[in-house]
């Protein structure tokens, strides 16, 4: 069984800071790469259009996924609580040595 | 002699008739363009979104704007913004309750201070907006502009002869006075609705 300071758990610790690192980095990337847009997520985006005849402006929506804040806030906690996570498996070998 | 006077007579009243009769305009638009937007203050950012299920009739009569009458019907479940979760909420029980209350409806009574310029029109439109099953009486200033002989060209059949009215309109209405959910959390939504109206009606000639 491995212990709390064995190179498994140490790998385990690793691991995690890893994926929180890629997790972060992920939602960071498609936040800006999606426009950073700055209010909540949208599902469909509006594009205002014109009417010929009429002159009328309304309004058609795209299909599309644009993440908001919510997304981002979404990516950060998650990264945070695996970087918590990776503390869990912090390595107690000093305190055994005394 | 006689008789072609009467005759006469009889023709002018009758074409006199027909000139003085509005036209009815039907709001249903072959092209989907007809939209009212709304928006609401929020912290974030404005909630904004769009209806496009309006429908109903309005009779216009160039001639004598003040008349002017009729019901637009706008249908609740099309009430959409950019955010699905948003939308769903809007429809729910606590805000416009769809399901209970699929229509809002506004039944125009007539125009009042009405300006004329060419075929433009500024007015007031007097009538009743239903709301989640409140009605309440509303005098909203409007636009409307009508277009003669237009009716084919917009829908690319210009062998098709007809008019078009297009109504403009920008004004406000309290979530609190149609009980959408009514005095909750207003410091997240404001209780102020601002509408913005842009629709168009055809009334095709057989």
């Amino acid at each position: 069984m491995a212990g709390p300071s064995s190179p498994r758990v140490f790998s385990l610790r690793r691991t995690l800071r890893w994926f929180a690192f890629v997790v972060l980095a992920v939602a960071v990337g498609f936040w800006v790469v999606r426009g950073a847009h700055r209010g909540w997520s949208q599902n469909r985006v509006p594009v205002q259009e014109v009417d010929e005849i009429t002159g009328i402006d309304y309004v058609r929506y795209e299909d599309r996924f644009v993440p908001g804040v919510d997304f981002l806030g979404g990516g950060v906690a998650a990264s945070l609580i695996l970087f918590g996570l990776s503390f869990v498996f912090r390595p107690i070998s000093s305190t055994r040595k005394t | 002699m006689k008789k072609s006077v009467l005759l006469s007579l009889f023709a002018f009243a009758t074409s006199s008739a027909l000139v003085a009769a509005p036209t009815s305009f039907d709001f249903k638009d072959p092209k989907g363009v007809n939209t009212i937007q709304f928006k609401l203050d929020a912290p974030l950012e404005q909630i904004a979104g769009t209806t496009n299920g309006i429908t109903g009739k309005i009779a216009f009569d160039p001639a004598a704007p003040e008349s002017t009458s009729g019901t637009l019907t706008v249908d609740v479940a099309s009430l959409t913004v950019p955010n699905k979760m948003m939308s769903e909420h809007i429809q729910g029980e606590r805000w416009l309750d769809a399901a209970k209350h699929g229509q809002i409806t506004f039944e125009l009574a007539g125009l009042s201070d009405v300006q004329k310029n060419g075929n433009n029109y500024t007015a007031k439109a007097r009538g009743k907006l239903t709301i989640k099953g409140t009605a309440k009486d509303v005098t909203v200033p409007v636009k409307l502009s009508y277009l003669p002989g237009a009716f084919g060209q917009r829908i690319n059949k210009p062998e098709l002869k007809g008019d078009l009215l297009v109504v403009r309109g920008d004004f406000t209405v309290l979530r609190s006075d149609y009980g959408i959910n009514s005095g909750q959390m207003e410091d997240k939504v404001s209780n102020e609705i601002a509408l913005s109206l842009a629709i168009v009606g055809g009334a095709p000639q057989s």
